[in-house]
């Protein structure tokens, strides 16, 4: 169980591919900052052959303040800054990518 | 065996481009002389790190492929890099400065679960 | 020529050095430099050329045995030819910057 957090946007590709390579069954992986463009639904294709078992997660604070609040895709849930705490808890460890 | 904690640095920046590979090794370095266990993976364009031949004299700046040799006297010899990126560059194990353990990228996963603390560079 | 050290006594330019440098250094830490001092010199100058690092405690230990035999490579040896911390004060007397990860 590692939680991956990555923080930069879609453009920055090689850094979602490099994250993808690295995940195990049961990972998280939480969107903030930049990452949260990696949520809208036009990114999708990035996230559809992950395994049911990987959960996908965006940080409220940085959609909100990017306009990204109604453009969330339904893959992702959106988090606030407690959960994430929680969510750090509840994995092993945590990965950063940036 | 010993009880600290083991490291794995994912390296997925080229060097000299940033300071990203400089510090990681740097890392690595000081996590070694505080005898933890680091294994180092490159990945991506980290995998550029590794090339031989590297003369950075005109950019007055150190030779990262120098610092990669010394790992082994700081008793760091677990370094892995995925395959697939090195074909991705076209490299081959003797374009590599140092002795590397060739993994597929599926074995990342695994490696990540192995140590306790990850740290990417 | 007038030859410029840091504030904490290592040379701040590497051309400098000399074996003349080198003998004032260890006099003002001290250390009248025997050929035991001048084998482990040459090593950590050695291992300075080849990897561009000062080396901390133990990569020194480890060149040290490698050249010159499990004997010699241990850090007590260095200890007593370099007293105090001996990555720092070999690195200073061979005229090199100060090890980045020693603390």
């Amino acid at each position: 169980m590692t939680l991956h957090l990555l923080n930069k946007s879609p453009q920055s590709m090689s850094l979602y591919s490099n994250m993808l390579a690295s995940l195990s069954d049961n990972d998280s992986i939480l969107l903030i900052e930049d990452g949260a463009y990696g949520a809208l639904s036009a990114h999708n294709k990035i996230f559809k052959s992950l395994p049911d078992t990987v959960s996908l997660f965006v940080l409220r604070a940085d959609t909100e303040a990017r306009g990204l609040s109604e453009r969330v895709s339904a893959l992702f849930e959106v988090i606030d800054d407690n959960q994430f705490v929680e969510l750090t808890c509840q994995n092993v460890k945590v990965v950063s990518w940036y | 065996m010993s009880d600290k904690k083991s490291i794995l640095i994912i390296n997925q920046s080229a060097p000299y481009g940033s300071n990203k590979a400089r510090e990681s090794l740097d890392v690595a370095l000081t996590c070694a002389i505080f005898e933890m266990p680091v294994s180092l993976l490159f990945i991506g364009d980290g995998v550029l790190q590794l090339l031989n031949g590297q003369q950075p004299e005109a950019l007055q700046t150190k030779k990262h492929e120098a610092m990669l040799t010394a790992l082994p006297m700081y008793d760091i010899d677990c370094l892995y890099v995925t395959s697939s990126d090195l074909k991705q560059h076209g490299l081959q194990s003797e374009d590599l400065a140092v002795p590397v353990k060739i993994v597929e990228q599926k074995q990342i996963a695994s490696l990540i679960q192995q140590h306790d603390t990850v740290l990417t560079y | 020529m007038t030859i410029e050290f840091d504030e904490e006594g290592y040379l701040r330019n590497l051309n400098d050095w000399s074996e003349t440098v080198a003998v004032e250094i260890a006099a003002s830490e001290g250390i009248s430099l025997s050929e035991a001092h001048w084998e482990i010199i040459s090593i950590i100058r050695e291992f300075y050329q080849n990897y561009e690092l000062s080396p901390a405690m133990r990569p020194l230990v480890k060149a040290v045995s490698l050249k010159l035999g499990k004997d010699k490579g241990k850090s007590i040896y260095l200890m007593k030819l370099f007293p105090g911390s001996p990555a720092k004060l070999v690195a200073k007397i061979a005229g090199l910057p100060k090890p980045d990860n020693c603390l």
